[in-house]
């Protein structure tokens, strides 16, 4: 029994791994999202939207085996691995940019006006004034989207990624305890959830500024 | 305002106490039919809490009450049944949002009283005649004035026939020009002889309508008695000063 | 063949899996609706026990993964004797998944019901029950149709995770006829095409209900 541990800790890694990358490619593409769909002309608003609508619309594991087929469909030889952080990952950008979208246009209009008669220009204005506050107001939702995509990366077993639940499944073939090992499994990704929720609330309440309503209850 | 000698309610010694402090520190006084009581005093002296002592609404630590003879406080007693026979005004009116004001004033009937639908709705629109607003009956709260509101709650306490009416502080909410109207609403009720219980400012509706004033300060009832004394030759030097400041704010003559 | 004609070839095997799925959706958002409702009273009303169950309840559902909860129902059952088919282990696990969320929105709906009108509804004698049934749940019920509405489209969504247990939904349908004809990724598009314009059915009806059931001054929760 016992020797199920260490294999199950090397999944938890993977998880660990893909649920950090995924969260990147997410940020990175979801924030320059918001910001277009905020700021940007006609065109901009049209093309995200477009691209949130379908990102949010298809279910993850479509997604994910749209992309892990879909490489090696235009000649592209990628891992698997590799294959659940894009398809995720840019799921998770369009989940993002909603959360970033929300928070920047919760953030009163008087705040750009100001920045803008000090003189700066729109793009400082936006790096200096609105995204400090912005981020700050993400928190809150980041925290739940943190727990769905550590749950989404389950999903990632369907195309061969061994992370932990595959890992569980190699265990439960040679050791015959499908619940016991299952029940293991639930129990690790809770406390992944529960203590990535935990250290982003102390993470909100580092930031938070005397006053500053970071507005959103966590649920 | 005719008054029998018959007693109404009777409130006994209440003692209650909030996070340490205690509100009410042994309140006494009786109501008798047809009476109409206005309660006045700075703000946080308990006021509020004490009415809703008498429904129940909050239990209080020690002390009686009796409505017309059965105890309100004993555990035993069915206290919802009770209420039917309390009407409560609020100072947020709380009507029931997402029904009309005939369903407001209707649903007590139907699913407390268990009237049929055909007489409930009679007897609503009765009410709501009563207070001026039957050709709003299909009117959401969302859809009404405050003086609106307040008069529809006050028809849906009525709706239910009660022998005793308790207003918390009916027009504090409500901008100057709607008062008028709700205190013509509850001074008609009066005169009609229903037994009342006001906590207000309203000094104008006090000196017109009610039989007695009682001041109520830090937990204790300082004085009480019929308007004109307390307002010609008040006994205690506070009961002066805050007749005083109340006059000041709120006015001596009746707002039409 | 061109994928046009590949797409027009598979549609009515694909459309067989989508009625599953839609079976599935639905059994499973009525029995999350109805155990929902149960958990969010008991988490609001309930004395200790009862509450504590309703909360532990939801936060295991909410914080492990939909498919760990049904490997656990299709192949840990078995091991106690319990043997449920994938499409009722689909169900039961999408619902019990489910009733957690909705119990969460439930509890938000109710609890923005502003404190004073159930004081008013105990004023004219109604019980703890009667307000509940007559004040609280019609005015919670709708308040919480933005948030329903969102789960019933994750359901949609999620009930695609029944692949794995072997469930004979969409997902299924397109892995079957892929290994067949090879083209994996075409015949996946064409699975990705019909959950789009399943999603944009259903919000739009859902919309639609949406107006249906407003009422002036009542505050949908966002």
């Amino acid at each position: 029994m016992w020797n199920s541990i260490p294999p199950l800790l090397k999944g938890t890694v993977v998880t660990l791994e893909l649920t950090f990358l995924l969260l990147v490619v997410g940020l990175a593409v979801g924030i320059p999202l918001a910001l277009g769909q905020v700021y940007g002309g006609r065109g901009l608003v049209l093309l995200s939207s477009i691209y949130e609508q379908i990102f949010r619309s298809i279910p993850a594991l479509v997604l994910l085996f749209l992309f892990f087929f879909g490489s090696s469909f235009i000649g592209l030889n990628i891992s698997a691995f590799l294959s659940a952080v894009l398809a995720l990952g840019f799921r998770s950008s369009a989940y993002q940019s909603q959360i970033f979208r929300g928070a920047i246009q919760s953030i009163p209009q008087g705040q750009m006006t100001a920045a803008r008669s000090l003189g700066m220009g729109k793009f400082q204005a936006i790096r200096h004034i609105i995204l400090p506050q912005a981020l700050r107001l993400s928190l809150p939702p980041w925290s739940n989207e943190y727990s769905s995509v550590v749950k989404d990366t389950s999903l990632a077993y369907a195309v061969g990624v061994i992370e932990l639940v595959r890992e569980g499944r190699y265990i439960i073939v040679r050791t015959f305890e499908p619940m016991i090992i299952y029940i293991t499994i639930a129990v690790i990704y809770f406390i992944l959830t529960y203590a990535g929720n935990k250290s982003l609330g102390y993470l909100e309440e580092k930031l938070k500024v005397p006053g500053f309503e970071t507005k959103g209850r966590k649920e | 305002m005719s008054v029998n000698q018959a007693v109404t309610l009777k409130v006994e010694n209440i003692h209650k106490t909030y996070s340490r402090e205690e509100v009410l520190k042994g309140i006494s006084f009786e109501v008798k039919k047809g009476e109409t009581k206005v309660i006045i005093g700075p703000s946080g002296t308990g006021k509020s809490t004490l009415l809703r002592c008498v429904n129940r609404l909050t239990v209080p630590d020690a002390g009686r009450i009796w409505l017309d003879g059965t105890e309100i406080t004993h555990p035993r007693t069915d206290i919802n049944k009770v209420r039917q026979s309390i009407g409560m005004v609020f100072q947020d009116f709380n009507l029931f949002s997402h029904l009309s004001a005939l369903d407001n004033v209707r649903i007590g009937l139907i699913k407390v009283k268990k009237m049929e639908k055909g007489e409930a709705t009679e007897e609503a629109m009765r009410q709501l005649a009563r207070v001026g607003l039957e050709d709003k009956a299909a009117a959401y709260p969302a859809e009404l004035s405050g003086g609106q509101q307040q008069r529809v709650s006050i028809a849906r306490a009525l709706a239910m026939g009660p022998k005793l009416m308790l207003f918390d502080e009916p027009t504090s909410a409500l901008d100057p020009e709607l008062i008028g109207e709700v205190l013509e609403a509850m001074r008609d009720l009066a005169e009609s002889g229903m037994t009342m219980v006001v906590v207000s400012h309203e000094m104008g509706f006090a000196r017109s309508v009610c039989n007695e004033i009682v001041f109520i300060e830090n937990g204790v009832i300082v004085e009480q008695g019929p308007p004109y004394l307390l307002f010609e030759d008040p006994q205690h030097q506070r009961t002066k000063q805050f007749l005083c400041k109340i006059t000041e704010l709120y006015g001596k003559s009746e707002r039409k | 063949m061109s994928f046009l004609k590949l797409a027009y070839e598979i549609l009515p095997a694909l459309l067989k899996g989508t009625v599953v799925t839609l079976e599935l959706t639905a059994c499973s958002i009525s029995l999350g609706f109805v155990l929902g409702i149960a958990l969010a009273l008991g988490r609001l009303y309930g004395n200790r026990p009862i509450s504590a169950f309703s909360n532990g309840y939801i936060q295991f559902f909410r914080g492990t993964p939909l498919l760990v909860q049904l490997l656990i129902l299709y192949y840990g059952l078995p091991r106690y004797d319990i043997r449920l088919s994938s499409f009722v282990a689909g169900i039961l696990g999408l619902g019990l998944n489910s009733a957690a969320y909705q119990a969460e929105y439930f509890r938000g709906a109710i609890q923005s019901i502003s404190r004073g009108q159930v004081m008013a509804a105990r004023a004219i004698g109604m019980s703890r029950f009667k307000t509940i049934i007559n004040i609280i749940l019609p005015q919670a019920l709708r308040i919480v149709i933005p948030s329903w509405s969102n789960e019933l489209i994750y359901t949609l969504k999620y009930s695609s995770v029944a692949y794995m247990i072997g469930a004979p939904e969409l997902m299924a349908q397109g892995k079957f006829i892929a290994a067949e004809n090879f083209r994996y990724f075409e015949v996946f598009l064409v699975v990705a095409f019909i959950y789009l314009v399943a999603v944009l059915i259903v919000s739009r009806v859902l919309n639609m209900v949406e107006k249906r059931v407003r009422i002036p001054g009542l505050q949908m929760a966002q």
